[in-house]
């Protein structure tokens, strides 16, 4: 089964509607609760991300028996650093997303710990691309 | 609970009996979601539409708000939907925890 969402830049009101939508399908699915657990909080983190740090786009999700496979493609300034991006505590949040409650630096490590399979495709001045997998049979 | 953090609560009514053994405070959500929050209690200042969302990825049952913070219609709308309790408090986090720490909830470390 495929899904698309849209985000919106800045938009903290519907932030998170795509993983809350996400996590409703997986439970009518019967997948196994704590595999939910780990998937939602992944997109999520990159869901928020998007609409924090970048300027929109959109989420693709693949589910089937095996596994869900969740792309998040946002049009943006990029990632510079990698590896200081994925550093627990970094964090370069603004002050209105600080305000919502975002800006721990703990998204793209929680991210990592939640998926079995993470890519980050970025292009500074172009935009982030987040592919994340999770197993829902282990 | 809520009596003890002279609190109102809001929100889903049916975790009166949920067992909860934490508390965790934090005005950052990726605090949360780092977490296992099962059997937990958050005590937050951070009061927007953002805490329930959060609170529904860490399915969370029972959320402190602290220092006199208000739930709005569509926090305690949403919160109905997920199951979660809210309780309003007019104490400051510190003091919540503290009293939540004296009656015997734990830390995570
Ligand atoms: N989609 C993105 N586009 C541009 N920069 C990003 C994107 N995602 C993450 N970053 C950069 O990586 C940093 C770390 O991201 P991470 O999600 O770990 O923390 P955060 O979003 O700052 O805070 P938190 O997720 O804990 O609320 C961000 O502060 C930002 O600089
Ligand atoms: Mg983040």
């Amino acid at each position: 089964m495929h899904y698309t969402f849209k985000i919106e830049q800045g938009n903290f009101t519907d932030a998170g509607q795509a993983s809350s939508s996400v996590k409703r399908t997986m439970k009518q699915l019967g997948v196994r609760p704590e595999n939910i657990k780990r998937t939602v909080v992944a997109l999520f983190e990159a869901e928020i991300n998007a609409v924090a740090h970048a300027y929109g786009g959109q989420i693709d999700v693949d589910i089937d028996g095996e596994k869900i496979v969740m792309v998040v493609a946002d049009k943006g300034p990029g990632i510079p650093n990698i590896d200081l991006a994925m550093q627990e505590g970094y964090s370069t949040a603004s002050p209105q997303v600080r305000e919502m409650g975002y800006g721990a630096g703990m998204g793209l490590p929680n991210i990592k710990k939640n998926t079995d399979d993470l890519k980050i495709d970025t292009t500074v001045g172009v935009g982030t691309t987040v592919t994340m997998t999770v197993y829902l049979n282990n | 609970m809520a009596a003890l953090v002279g609190g109102k609560v809001r929100g889903s009514l049916e975790n009166m009996d949920y067992e909860i053994t934490k508390a965790f405070a934090s005005d950052l959500m990726s605090d949360v979601l780092r977490e296992d929050m099962d059997d937990t209690v958050l005590i937050t200042g951070l009061c927007n539409i953002q805490t329930i969302r959060t609170a529904d990825m860490a399915e969370l049952r029972i959320a402190i708000l602290s220092r006199g913070k208000v739930a709005d219609d569509e926090m305690v709308e949403m919160a109905e939907d997920n199951g979660l309790t809210i309780i309003e408090s007019p104490f400051t986090t510190f003091r919540i925890s503290g009293l939540l720490y004296d009656a015997g909830l734990q830390p995570f470390y």
